[in-house]
């Protein structure tokens, strides 16, 4: 038998990130991996199969791509692999009923590059997710990996590399949006040495996931961007701070660094150019805090993650005392990229004030949900319409929060926001990580509110005391409003706490952390009022303002409700009509959202006279 | 999960902090390690920790109550983790923690008196595709309704 050692014809590509894990694709690589492996030398075609990070369409996963057709599969089940494999792996059949079905046209379209989710997408941070095998270093490199750090070590002088990032306009990701460029020169000014690279991946935001995407789907592209700041500032030492929950994050990353440290890419004499660097990982406590850039130095030092005041500059005495420079992993993503296709390219994408892209975690009530990268002043219509697919079972639109517990909700009135750094402040919300949850008619915008602000009390350190009691304060009020305790005046507590918080806290967490209810109030007041006056919860969420009822005119008598309620709660006769038994409802909606006709309603405790 | 009992020795624990230079720096490092191993912080372990660090007890109890990490009470069998994410909570988590609660009748961060159960509620497990989502142990639920959750006690519960 004649041995070629050819290439792959196909290459089959197994989404494992982490959304398409908990639906099972670990089953579905295991699988085709071991029918392409049995077939063997029989087979004329040589597939491999991969497994790869988040293509971002969690919603459709698990996901299998084909190449070099770029056939995309979703919503793949363990009993598709043999199907999958005779027909299209073997021959070059397309199965229909797996393509990804767009809501948009009703269309099944064959490349996800065709869908609505993709066409609006410019992945630069997110370049090489889903395309190639986190856990081979060859994989990064074939796509231009490292190429950068060759450029920089042999082309380009340390202040050259500062003055590209400086000129490309990059602004940090992590949520300030600070130019990287100017931090990376403030430090390479100081003439103190060691000095340390800091990568954040500590992703605070409760609702978001794109920082874990990168480093469990391209680890090498964060590694990289490290290197060539390390190049730039004269340092010799950096360190990843990933939290401890993100196990596929950590041990992806770690192989990366043993791959890069085999490759001569990370140790002594880098590239034989005489550079020295190396990067440990540093697990994170769990502590929302520690995403703060101070108290993630203490932490990584082995004290309590708390912040210290902001007049001492990390760029000078950061880690140890030492200068250094800390920013977040998608920010680390993009400097290869700049390198290689230079400032100019990168500024020629997004918008003035905030050139490139941005990731974001669109979830919630939206069609399409998963991790999206976008042009910076995309619109907020576009992204939640046209990438998202819209809101589920049409409902409507209420706010899309974007922040996570420092930001803000944007109402329907601001859908046609550019989204960038400056305009999202301005609007009161702010850019942040990249969270962005999408809400409808059936959020309570009080309950959002809420639900920040005991996320905030948990993980406020409370080392400075505006923060400590303000917080709990602002929640002990938000908390007797949803329970219907609400009283005249406290919108206006609310705001005036909320104005000396942004004042006197120590650190980020407090300053913002009237954010999410100053917003709420800001563009939902009337929501308030409704609770506070009515004792009525317009989403029907808050349950001591909530009392459901089936409305018996709209009411066809298909007996899904009474099928759905868990506590048997429901009862009537098909075909005829519904009822609810109040004293048994614990108001957890799910009547409402099984409904198809809207004929479960919500009419408050403000009517319980007239019933 | 494959949790070290006390009653194995030390072994495990000098062994876990022996690995770590005496720097403070590690300190972090080596306590969720025997987090890891023992599912909590055995008194006798932070001692071992205490000695080899040279650290005072009350900054490690500092350190263990100040890192969600870290817990000084052992937890249950199975240890189910409600996903309290933002596109949890907007889709209903916390309906499925009052049922859980119900239930099991133990509050978050509580674990059952026969030791079987422990409740907690996590951050974003980067499922918010399939929320609400639920983790126990290692084993992801998506679409999780109050329905769904006493079914999926009663599996388990069936398989003991
Ligand atoms: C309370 C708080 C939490 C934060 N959490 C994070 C985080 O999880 N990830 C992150 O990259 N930045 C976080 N930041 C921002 C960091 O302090 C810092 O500005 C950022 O990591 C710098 O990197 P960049 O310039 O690349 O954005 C947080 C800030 C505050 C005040
Ligand atoms: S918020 Fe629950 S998985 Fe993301």
């Amino acid at each position: 038998m004649l041995m070629f050692k050819r290439k792959p014809v196909k290459t089959v590509l197994v989404c494992c990130g982490t959304g398409c894990l908990a639906n099972n694709s670990r089953a579905i690589y295991e699988g085709l991996k071991k029918r392409i492996e049995e077939s063997g030398a029989r087979a004329s075609i040589r597939p491999v199969t991969k497994a790869t990070g988040c293509n971002g369409l969690c919603e459709r996963g698990p996901i299998v791509k084909i190449q070099p057709d770029d056939i995309f599969y979703c919503g793949v089940k363990a009993t598709d692999v043999d199907e999958i494999f005779e027909r299209s792996v073997l021959n070059d059949e397309i199965i229909t009923r797996l393509l990804y079905l767009d809501s948009s046209t009703g269309e099944r379209v064959k490349s996800h590059r065709d869908t609505e989710f993709y066409k609006r997408q410019h992945k630069i941070a997110l370049r090489n997710i889903g395309e190639i095998d986190p856990a081979s270093i060859d994989d990064y490199i074939e796509r231009d990996g490292y190429r950068a750090l060759e450029k920089v070590l042999t082309t380009m002088s340390p202040q050259e590399v500062i003055d590209e990032i400086e000129k490309s306009g990059l602004r940090g990701r992590g949520g300030a949006g600070f130019p990287t460029g100017v931090k990376w020169k403030q430090c390479a000014r100081v003439d103190v040495f060691p000095k340390y690279v800091v990568c954040n991946g500590d992703e605070g935001d409760p609702g978001a996931f794109m920082d874990r995407s990168i480093m469990e789907g391209d680890p090498h592209s964060v590694i990289e961007g490290m290197l060539i700041c390390a190049y730039a500032i004269g340092a010799e030492r950096g360190f990843i701070y990933i939290r401890d929950e993100y196990a596929l994050a950590l041990k992806n990353m770690a192989a990366a660094l043993e791959e890069a440290r085999k490759r001569g890419f990370l140790g002594r004499n880098i590239l034989q150019k005489g550079m020295n660097f190396d990067i440990e990982i540093v697990r994170g406590g769990g502590a929302f805090v520690c995403g703060e850039s101070t108290a993630l130095m203490a932490s990584i030092e082995g004290r309590v993650g708390e912040p210290r005041v902001k007049y001492i500059r990390s760029v000078e005495r950061g880690l140890w005392d030492k200068p250094t420079v800390l920013n977040n992993v998608e920010t680390w993503a993009n400097v290869p990229v700049i390198i290689n296709r230079g400032a100019q390219w990168f500024r020629s994408i997004g918008s003035e004030g905030s050139p490139g892209t941005k990731v974001f975690s669109l979830v919630g009530k939206v069609k399409n949900t998963g991790l999206i990268e976008v042009p910076m002043g995309i619109t907020l219509r576009e992204i939640i319409f046209s990438i998202g697919g819209g809101i589920p079972r049409d409902r409507e639109f209420k706010a899309v929060q974007t922040g996570g517990p420092s930001g803000g909700c944007i109402p329907k009135e601001l859908l046609d926001l550019p989204v960038d750094f400056d305009s999202l402040t301005e609007s009161g919300s702010m850019m942040g990580s990249g969270g962005m949850i999408v809400m409808d008619e059936t959020t309570c915008m009080v309950e959002v509110a809420r639900y920040y602000l005991q996320f905030l009390a948990e993980e406020s350190c409370g080392k400075c005391v505006p923060c400590r009691e303000g917080i709990k304060q602002m929640l002990g009020i938000l908390e007797d409003i949803c329970a219907g305790r609400g009283r005249e005046g406290d919108i206006e507590l609310l705001l005036d706490i909320g104005a000396t918080l942004q004042e006197a806290a120590l650190c980020g967490l407090g300053k913002t952390a009237p954010n999410p209810v100053l917003s709420t109030i800001r563009y939902f007041r009337e929501e308030y009022r409704e609770h506070i006056q009515n004792k009525y919860c317009p989403a029907g969420v808050c349950k001591e303002l909530t009392v459901f009822y089936i409305d018996q005119e709209a009411c066809r008598g298909c007996g899904l409700c009474a099928q759905k309620c868990p506590l048997g709660a429901i009862s009537g006769e098909r075909r005829r009509t519904y009822t609810i038994d109040e004293t048994k409802c614990i108001k957890c909606g799910q009547c409402r959202d099984t409904c198809r006709f809207g004929a479960v309603k919500n009419r408050g405790r403000r009517h319980d006279n007239n019933h | 999960m494959p949790a070290g009992s006390i009653e194995e020795g030390l072994s495990q624990a000098k062994e876990i902090i022996g690995k770590y230079p005496r720097e403070q720096r590690f300190l972090l490092a080596a306590l969720q390690d025997i987090q890891k191993h023992y599912n909590y912080l055995p008194r006798e372990a932070l001692a071992l920790v205490q000695e080899h660090f040279s650290v005072p007890m009350s900054r490690l109890y500092s350190m263990a109550t100040f890192y969600k990490a870290l817990t000084l009470k052992p937890k249950g069998k199975y240890v189910i983790k409600v996903c309290d994410g933002t596109a949890c909570h907007i889709r209903g988590s916390s309906l499925l923690v009052e049922e859980l609660q119900r239930l099991l009748r133990i509050a978050p961060g509580e674990t059952t008196t026969d030791g079987k159960f422990s409740l907690e509620t996590v951050n974003c497990l980067g499922s918010c595709a399939i929320a609400p989502v639920m983790v126990i142990n290692d084993q992801y639920y998506g679409r999780v309704t109050t329905a769904a959750v006493g079914k999926i006690l009663e599996d388990l519960e069936a398989k003991e």
